[in-house]
């Protein structure tokens, strides 16, 4: 990038606990300690949100050059060009206040330490104890800090102030009143990124309280955000709650497949279960947040409904066989077929990898009908974006589609006229949501489908397979600003599950053509050697960010917003 | 709720004292709503949010600050009994006591956050307030604006409100 045209950045010295750096003019004190190492406590302040300074948490001691008195000389520089630093004696927030010239910053020192004692101790004297019941627990930044800077014990011996407990604020938060320790992030989140300003506090005093206007609702979609930044056990999450220990999580990074917009995520499981997906910051794609439509929808992968075995349909419906056997049943009755009697139907949902195998596929099996299932919704004005598929991008580029969709009009025409005798339906349940008949499926001699739940489509194909969702594979996808990114496995398919990659290796392996594919890596590299955009990416460049891969028009309506107040100096961003 | 044309032209002038941002005319709206109808309801807090050009939640913020706001309905003759440290040893505790018996006024029911009592016939409320500023005269109340001083008997006092 060119920094051409661009005001250079003044750049400041600053002495923080003893070592000189410098940093950029405006950088806010906070920002400064975090850069080199020195993290500062704080619970009010969030990057992505203004800075009220209502906490007091992040106090460190502050000191300037000495001024001199009028006829005194002024102070002498040191041999590195620094003058000396005379120490305020009272504390300063370093979440509001930014640096200056030759300013001093004491992260570590005993009055430092006085003020987050005595800032714990204020917090903490109207806090309940209940801790053990608390579904905060272990990710509390109240519970971190009072073990790191408060006093053990409380000398409070009155009567807590009373509040409203179990309060209902939407129909997916709940909020605790008494746990609450006034940030306000919830407050500016709801404010200044969702537009949807129906929290705030009444009663000030004593008696503080957070609420939701009486009659209103945190209902917007992106409401569960503020269960992410509260600091606190106060919002809590009703899908989530109670549900499982946060210590016993495992957390993988991934990206949401709700929309196209690939909001980067991190996935929370335990023994093979999914119980949450969190926001993961990139501030190239969602920021710090995600909507709640998207990071709800994964119940489904610990659903009943969950297919776990190969089937084949035999004379008393489907039965379940090894998976050997069932590759090769599809491969004999693919095999059968001549040119163009087949189409393949891939999902918006599938990998670059997946896609590229499913391409493969296609010319093995000698067919022009290739498409996939578009997906679309609406669109709000923030994150969620008209395509639900999270990788149309993908698709366009690895099938070679102009247009996805297009195909399936020519596809049921042709197996209306008896042209297209077999399908391939990989991951796509064409009967819910393509709006194909099982008649005009049963009309077919043969249907191949995968798919990680059992669905009316399965019920009229004869072989069907387990095919990995989500969270159980490992693989690429590009979003809709053309940004190239990764999923991680989080957890393992139930059954026999596998990903679709290597169910469709294997079929390409069984109708003749081998490919020596071991690993997704493998995939990644035959892709990168014959689609030119992948060239020189291999799946561990593509890196926890991902990078950008195609030229698009798209804009993140979320984050020309975000980019505009950092421009301002409003947020740090 | 009907806001009368006359009221609502009164706020209007009183916001045009605020060019710079209409929320800063938030406390004149809200006094000007609360002299009219006695307290700010619900429908208040939305109408002069609408007024405002804000979030209700913003508007109800300030009403539950201010102790002078009420949010309940105060009788035809709203007193306010001072309670701050003269006045406490002038003996408001006493006085507040022989108003609620002469005025039939049951407290009982008073919190943090209701913390209105209005007698049965609804000619009287009362209240505790914080100091009313005149510290050597104590123990002092308000009924409605008039301001009394040294009150000693209750009695007394009400039969100027008895008409």
């Amino acid at each position: 990038m060119s920094d051409e045209g661009k005001p250079a950045v003044e750049m400041v010295d600053v002495q923080i606990d003893g070592e000189w750096h410098q940093f950029p003019k405006g950088t806010r004190m906070i920002e400064a300690c975090r850069q080199v190492g020195k993290e500062v406590p704080h619970y009010c302040y969030h990057p992505k949100l203004t800075s009220p300074g209502n906490c007091r948490m992040c106090l460190v001691e502050m000191g300037m050059p000495p001024r001199p008195r009028p006829g005194e000389d002024p102070p002498e520089k040191d041999e590195n060009g620094h003058l000396p630093i005379s120490w305020i004696p009272r504390p300063v927030i370093a979440c509001a206040n930014t640096v200056a010239p030759n300013m001093g910053i004491r992260t570590d020192s005993d009055l430092t330490h006085a003020c987050r004692q005595g800032v714990m101790e204020l917090l903490l004297i109207n806090h309940p104890l209940d801790c053990p019941i608390c579904d905060q627990a272990g990710e509390c930044r109240l519970q971190e800090f009072s073990v790191e800077h408060g006093n053990g014990g409380s000398r409070f011996r009155e009567q807590k102030v009373k509040k409203p407990k179990n309060v209902d604020i939407g129909p997916r938060i709940r909020l605790d009143d008494e746990r609450c320790i006034m940030c306000s992030r919830c407050i500016r989140f709801t404010d200044e990124v969702a537009d949807d300003p129906v929290l705030g506090f009444t009663d000030r005093g004593s008696h503080t309280v957070l609420t939701v206007h009486p009659g209103q609702q945190l209902a917007n979609n992106y409401s569960l955000n503020t269960v992410d930044i509260c600091p606190v056990g106060a919002l809590t999450s009703n899908d989530f709650r109670f549900q499982m220990r946060v210590w016993f999580l495992k957390e993988d990074k991934s990206i949401c497949t709700s929309c196209g917009r690939g909001c980067n995520i991190t996935i929370g499981s335990r023994e093979d279960e999914v119980y949450r997906l969190t926001p993961r910051e990139n501030n190239e794609v969602n920021s710090a947040w995600m909507c709640d439509h998207g990071r709800l929808n994964f119940h489904y992968l610990n659903s009943e409904m969950r297919l776990t075995d190969p089937l084949v349909r035999g004379a008393e419906g489907h039965e379940t066989v090894a998976w050997g056997d069932a590759i090769q049943a599809a491969a004999d009755a693919l095999g059968r077929c001549e040119a163009n009697e087949i189409a393949l139907i891939a999902s918006g949902r599938l990998t670059n990898e997946e896609l590229f195998m499913a391409r493969r596929l296609a010319s093995v099996m000698k067919t022009e009908f290739v498409d996939i299932v578009p997906r679309s919704g609406e669109a709000d004005d923030y994150l969620l974006a008209a395509d639900r598929n999270p990788n149309t991008n993908g698709a366009k580029l690895v099938l070679g589609l102009d247009e996805p969709g297009q195909a399936l009009k020519d596809i049921r025409e042709g197996m209306a006229q008896g042209r297209i005798k077999a399908l391939v339906v990989l991951q796509e349940n064409l009967i819910d949501d393509a709006g194909f008949t099982a008649e005009e499926l049963g009309k077919l001699d043969f249907i191949l489908h995968t798919y990680p739940l059992a669905n009316p489509t399965a019920e009229t194909a004869d072989v069907v397979l387990p095919g990995a969702a989500f969270s159980e594979k490992r693989g690429s996808m590009i979003n809709l600003t053309g940004r190239l990114q990764r999923l991680n496995r989080a957890t393992d398919g139930p059954g026999q599950t596998r990903e679709v990659w290597e169910i469709v290796r294997d079929l390409i392996q069984a109708l003749g053509g081998g490919n020596g594919i071991y690993l997704i890596e493998d995939v990644f590299k035959q892709m990168a050697g014959e689609i030119a955009e992948f060239e020189g990416l291999t799946l561990s460049k593509i890196g926890d960010l991902g990078v950008p891969l195609l030229e698009t028009d798209e804009k993140i309506p979320l984050l020309e917003r975000e980019r505009e107040r950092v421009a301002k100096g409003i947020i740090v961003g | 709720m009907e806001v009368p044309a006359e009221l609502e032209k009164e706020i209007d002038e009183r916001i045009t004292h605020y060019p710079v941002s209409k929320r800063s005319a938030v406390l004149p709206v809200l006094h000007a709503l609360q002299h009219h109808f006695g307290y700010i309801s619900e429908e208040a807090v939305e109408w002069a949010a609408r007024k405002l050009e804000l979030e209700p939640i913003k508007v109800l913020e300030v009403v539950t600050f201010y102790p002078g706001f009420r949010q309940s309905a105060p009788g035809k003759y709203h007193i306010r009994v001072c309670r701050t440290l003269s006045c406490a040893m002038a003996g408001s505790a006493e006085l507040m006591e022989s108003l609620c018996k002469a005025a039939k006024i049951d407290r009982s029911g008073v919190t943090h956050h209701h913390p209105i009592a209005v007698g049965e016939d609804g000619r009287f409320s009362i209240e505790f307030a914080e100091c009313l500023a005149s510290c050597g005269t104590g123990p002092v109340c308000m009924v409605n604006d008039d301001f009394h001083e040294k009150v000693e008997d209750a009695e007394t006092l009400l039969s100027k409100y008895r008409d």
